[in-house]
């Protein structure tokens, strides 16, 4: 459902990061991608080293609580493995750019952006005068994603899905976009969902497919924890180019699906 | 560590601590603002709300998280909200007392670079961005900066303005019509900095114990003015240093091993 040169977002901030859907990408070698996420994380670090995009929109890059992404930094100041070009917002830009999106808007409004010279750089980012009050507000083009993909807690047999803990933009994200793909924890006969849960009815949901630990090393709230001690390896790992594409080749490319590479981490894990 | 039993980071996380009044609500950026403001909560400010920018409001967490939504944040929370709501309903919608913020450069009138070392299309060090920033900074009623004070990140001015402090200084900000009054203090590992009333220029107005002034203005990128009445920080209290010290223990036990 991701073609090459689609523009693709895999969204879930910090919670439910779709990894397992992320290495698939990698694995089918896609190229040419626009990548939107808000905080682009180890899983675009690794796509982005991978060669798999030519762009990035998002509005924080780093390994959080850790320092940078390292294959991210690489392809901005050195064009390694391949030019890469950056539209950067902040975070309260990209929740509006996203909500507008799932609203069939033509853009978003905050009030936002004051005092920063993101607009001088970014000229996606415009200012409107409200035509009520005068004040100077933001304005963002909505987000609309060719392919959306999320990770979710469960889903049901019908595929209906069920999220919670940080929801993110996830809602939004699908809706936003023309192809919506889930992963779940699992898939379960009754969902059993308070009425104003985060529920993704199946009619808006393209694909669900069933990925136990599909997020990690982020978490699953529930199910697991974020794994901060793989955060801090990630660091090293993809310090070096070499280092980067043999781990990638170990443990991703080399691998038929995310429980071979979950194994795979686990056979070295065993072994140190 | 000093002679009289703290580290210049444990005095600046405890005087950071210090500046946030019980009650109020404050949106926590990660890292230094993170650990200040919990120390808050677990010292002399057990009310304070703690906001998230991942959606948890009303946070208790037992261990600093390492990412800005880790679990520990979510499943401590008195409710957790959506990204768009909590930027829109509770940032910008003005329901923010004091915005807590770090950064990797800050200049003589408290603007703040996340962004980039250098020329933003050609940087030297590419950092990792806004994130929340920019909105905190604006929006909240109140903004508290604490940062370690070298020459490198205390600089005349910076590359980029990530989050605005008070731009050129003067009434710049407030001709701009942010919402926000804006920075009130930057605690450092060596002192606390104000802006100047009139002109907005930081100033040292409390040196931390056993630091001398010349150490301070060396590590300032800027000819630092210091005040007519420099205070001298008072040291972390037995209580303050205990609770810190078990907080990043527990942290530290909580990040460790899991791989």
């Amino acid at each position: 459902m991701v073609h090459d040169g689609d523009v693709v977002a895999l969204e879930g901030f910090t919670h439910l990061i779709p990894f397992a859907a992320g290495h698939e990408v990698i694995r089918q070698r896609r190229r040419n991608l626009t990548l939107i996420r808000m905080t682009p994380d180890l899983i675009y670090d690794q796509l982005i080293g991978s060669g798999c995009a030519s762009k990035l929109i998002f509005s924080w890059g780093g390994n959080p609580g850790v320092g940078s992404l390292h294959r991210l930094r690489d392809a901005v100041e050195n064009n390694w493995p391949a030019p890469l070009a950056i539209e950067e917002h902040d975070h309260a830009g990209m929740a509006t750019a996203y909500a507008a999106g799932a609203a069939n808007l033509p853009f978003g409004l905050l009030r936002g952006y004051l005092g920063t010279d993101l607009p001088k750089y970014n000229q996606r980012i415009k200012f409107i005068e409200c035509p009520f009050t005068g004040e100077r507000l933001a304005a963002i083009p909505a987000i609309r994603p060719d392919v959306s993909i999320v990770h979710a807690q469960k889903a049901d047999r019908r595929g209906n899905v069920l999220m919670w803990g940080v929801v993110g933009v996830q809602k939004e994200a699908i809706l936003a976009a023309r192809r919506a793909i889930v992963t779940v924890e699992e898939i379960v006969d009754r969902l059993d969902a308070p009425s104003n849960a985060v529920v993704l009815p199946s009619w808006v949901v393209g694909a669900v497919s069933e990925v136990k630990g599909g997020a990690f090393p982020s978490y699953a709230q529930g199910y697991y924890s974020r794994n901060n001690a793989f955060y801090k390896q990630w660091d090293n790992i993809s310090r070096e180019r070499e280092g980067f594409q043999a781990w990638m080749q170990r443990h991703v490319t080399g691998t038929k699906d995310f429980e071979a590479f979950r194994q795979s981490l686990e056979q070295v894990a065993s072994h140190a | 560590m000093p002679e009289n039993g703290y580290t210049s980071d444990e005095m600046m996380t405890i005087s950071a601590a210090r500046m946030l009044r019980n009650g109020t609500v404050c949106f926590v950026g990660i890292g230094l603002p993170s650990a200040a403001a919990n120390l808050a909560r677990l010292t002399h400010a057990p009310d304070v709300v703690l906001i998230y920018e991942s959606g948890p409001i009303g946070t208790k967490p037992a261990v600093l998280p390492l990412s800005i939504g880790d679990g520990e944040l979510a499943e401590t929370a008195d409710t957790i909200v959506p990204l768009g709501e909590i930027f829109s309903y509770w940032l910008t919608g003005g329901r923010i007392d004091i915005g807590f913020l770090g950064g990797a450069q800050i200049d003589r009138f408290a603007n703040l670079n996340t962004t980039v070392i250098g020329d933003y299309r050609k940087p030297t060090v590419r950092l990792p961005g806004a994130g929340g920033a920019p909105e905190i900074a604006t929006s909240a009623k109140e903004v508290l900066i604490t940062l370690r004070q070298t020459k490198r990140a205390f600089v005349e001015k910076v590359d980029f303005v990530t989050s605005a402090g008070y731009l050129d200084g003067g009434d710049a900000r407030k001709r701009m019509g942010f919402p926000g009054q804006g920075p009130t203090a930057v605690i450092t590992d060596l002192g606390i900095l104000t802006p100047d009333p009139a002109t907005k220029e930081l100033r040292l107005t409390s040196i931390h114990p056993g630091v001398a002034v010349e150490q301070v203005i060396a590590s300032t990128g800027w000819p630092l003015k210091v005040a007519p009445q420099l205070a001298v920080t008072e040291a972390p209290s037995a209580p303050e240093l205990g609770m810190l010290r078990e907080l990043n223990q527990r942290t530290a036990r909580a990040h460790a091993g899991q791989a």
